[in-house]
């Protein structure tokens, strides 16, 4: 009798350590990183963001609940196909339990997609569109940093309420950069503003000079720049070159990162208005996080919103699957949306049912060379945009997971 | 004010203008390709990155040695004529005798090498370069702002490109040029040393690309993605214009600046696609380009 309850006992021991197992497939959790690491985004993304979410499994001790983690990373070339394709791989045979970063919108839409047919995590940082929380939105997919309703309400309020009334648009000529104008436009119109034209410029454009004759012969009073990267660093450079700021017509950058900033130098960017979800130089754990990520990377360089964006997002997947005890795409996700998010990078961060993670923004403006103390010395922080007012209010959401 | 299809005149010719400066990128790069095709019969496509490196080779020549944008003028062209000449002596000469393909294949190669190595250095955002203080400000033309500096750029490829035209094309050594690449063999009778006339004109070739790269330091950002973003464009022009000849690709050039300059106006969107339209229909009309002898 008692032979027999003790290998019942046994039994139920094993089943129920075996169950614990399971809970998480292949004895491990593995993290995808899938970023641009060769093209226009590789500096604001790229392999800085491989280094943050590195920092977020040290940070996390390296191991969840007896499990290892393992960190991958691979570049999509900013090229949906080629995004999708090592989704597929990574889900299928490489045991890869979560993707995140994702710049570029096409790339982010086409991993989406795959995510929420694998009921996989998919945690993006790096791209900007709102599709992404509205009809693209999915029960595992999540947009962490910031988006275009986002730089929009920032930038475009502030610059309506500061005076500049009439805009013309200089838009890259793809889903991005449609979606910033839309949402800019949008803004600007609320607020009483008009807008006198747009022009789309092919994607990439390096001589913005035609274009920007167009704007300064608008007579709108401010340029907004619906692109990114190398594209607004040439807008802005030629802006000035062509005497078009110097002549009273001001530029809006609506998607400016402090890679561009760098690039640009003070002389060219002094005095921009620009809206950022993080800024390395806010407190003493952004500037702490920063010195360690900076080091990591060889030194003379501080990481963009993107790459403070991945390591927040990385560490909340990590404490939530600890705490689902499990990497099950939709239990995770569903511990995701429970879990408060509080680190360096948002410190009142919640998660919504379309997948938004809501923080706070911050308006920021390009200090002038004689007030910057030294390389990345960049931004002086005008105002706090709390999270609320900065994303698209649920009620407007289109995705279908928003309950109305 | 007068308005030729809804646009004000005054506005159209200060696109042209536009499209004027852009051309003198295109002329600049193309010749080069045209006179390294020509006379070698290698398609370059490892100019992008050389003029790319010129670029570089100026801010660099600025951030760690002091030399401003005058010495880096000649100072650049040199270096990246000596890249070109090692790249010759040492790789190219060996292909002259195989198909197209091989030379292309390998200049390929070489310009994704030599982007990747500027990438890894100096990643993709760029790096600043002021316009020379000698050249900043402008002119205002009544129907425009002109930049100095821009119109230091057309002077510049315009005195270029037809010095060289005028050096292969009139002068006694264009002809030894010429007739090198012709008949080898009996030009050497004669006592000329064709090897070593080759690779200096290789290394001309990739220091045209070289001065365009300096040229364009002050205009865009001085990034390792700048060359390919334009090679492609000027592999268009030599195509228009017929493969090897010089004087195809310096008109061509300027005349698909402006071609461009007016779609940039009338239908933006097109502004990346209308080389290549122009080309289709060239091809179809005359095979071996605008200015290309025989098919």
């Amino acid at each position: 009798m008692v032979m027999k309850r003790l290998l019942l006992g046994a039994a139920a021991l094993a089943l129920s350590t075996g169950m614990a197992h399971a809970q998480y497939s292949d004895g491990k959790v593995k993290i995808g990183v899938l970023t641009d690491l060769s093209g226009t985004y590789s500096d604001l993304a790229g392999k800085g963001t491989i280094v943050a979410a590195q920092m977020a499994i040290d940070d996390f001790g390296g191991k969840l609940n007896g499990q290892t983690i393992e960190l991958i990373s691979a570049d999509h070339q900013n090229k949906a196909d080629i995004a999708s394709g090592i989704a597929r791989k990574w889900y299928d045979t490489e045991q890869v339990d979560v993707i995140a970063e994702l710049v570029t919108t096409a790339a982010a839409i086409a991993v989406r997609e795959v995510s929420k047919e694998k009921g996989k995590v998919d945690l993006v940082s790096g791209a900007a569109s709102t599709p992404l929380t509205n009809d693209k939105c999915s029960a595992t997919g999540f947009h962490w940093t910031y988006d275009t309703y986002a730089m929009a309400v920032g930038t475009g309020d502030a610059v309506v309420k500061s005076g500049g009334k009439t805009w013309f648009f200089l838009t890259a000529d793809y889903a991005f950069g449609h979606n910033l104008q839309a949402q800019t436009e949008r803004v600007v119109k609320a607020n009483g503003g008009t807008v006198k034209g747009a022009v789309k410029h092919p994607f990439p454009n390096s001589d913005f000079s035609s274009f920007l004759l167009q704007a300064q012969a608008s007579g709108a009073q401010i340029i907004g720049l619906a692109n990114a990267g190398a594209d607004t660093i040439n807008a802005i450079k030629q802006a000035k070159e062509f005497g078009i700021t110097q002549a009273g017509q001001s530029l809006a950058g609506l998607l400016v990162f402090i890679t561009d900033v760098h690039s640009l130098g003070l002389e060219n960017a002094q005095g921009m208005m620009l809206t950022t979800g993080f800024y390395w130089d806010m407190d003493d754990q952004t500037r702490a996080w920063s010195k360690r990520w900076s080091e990591k990377m060889g030194g003379g360089k501080m990481p963009s919103m993107v790459h403070a964006g991945t390591y927040s997002q990385v560490l909340h997947y990590l404490k939530s699957t600890a705490a689902a005890k499990t990497d099950e795409g939709i239990k995770v996700a569903d511990e995701m949306r429970k879990l408060p998010i509080a680190d360096f990078f948002a410190k009142n961060g919640k998660i919504r049912a379309d997948g938004r993670m809501v923080h706070d923004m911050y308006l920021a403006q390009v200090k002038k060379p004689s007030e910057s103390k030294g390389p990345w010395d960049y931004y002086k922080i005008v105002r706090t945009i709390p999270g609320d007012e900065a994303y698209q209010p649920l009620a407007e959401s289109t995705c279908p997971l928003v309950k109305k | 004010m007068m308005t030729i299809l809804g646009i004000p005149t005054q506005a159209l010719f200060g696109q042209l203008l536009l499209g004027l400066i852009n051309g003198a990128f295109y002329a600049m790069l193309s010749l080069g390709l045209a006179l390294i095709f020509g006379l070698l019969n290698i398609i370059n496509f490892s100019h992008g990155a050389l003029y790319m490196m010129g670029a570089f080779v100026a801010w660099l020549a600025l951030n760690f040695l002091g030399l401003g944008y005058w010495p880096a003028l000649i100072v650049a062209p040199l270096v990246v004529a000596l890249v070109g000449i090692i790249i010759e002596r040492t790789m190219l000469c060996r292909l002259y005798k195989l198909d197209h393909l091989y030379g292309l294949l390998l200049t390929f190669g070489l310009a994704l090498i030599i982007e990747g190595l500027f990438r890894e250095g100096y990643g993709v955002s760029g790096q600043p370069y002021s316009v020379p203080k000698e050249l900043a400000g402008g002119w205002n033309l009544g129907f425009m702002f002109l930049p100095i500096y821009r119109g230091w750029v057309v002077v510049a490829s315009l005195v270029l490109c037809l010095g060289t035209w005028y050096a292969i094309e009139k002068t006694k050594l264009g002809a030894y040029l010429r007739a090198g690449t012709e008949n080898p063999t009996l030009v050497q009778a004669f006592g000329i040393n064709v090897p070593l006339m080759i690779t200096l004109t290789y290394g001309f070739g990739v220091a045209l690309a070289a001065i365009a790269g300096v040229l364009a330091a002050p205009i865009y950002q001085v990034s390792p993605k700048m060359g390919s973003d334009l090679i492609i464009v000027v592999f268009a022009v030599v195509v228009i214009g017929g493969m090897g000849s010089i004087l195809g690709s310096i008109v061509t050039g300027y005349m698909l600046g402006l071609v461009e300059g007016l779609t940039k106006v009338f239908y933006p969107e097109a502004a990346s696609t209308v080389i290549f339209m122009v080309m289709v229909v060239v091809l179809l009309i005359k095979p071996a380009g605008l200015f290309g002898k025989g098919a």
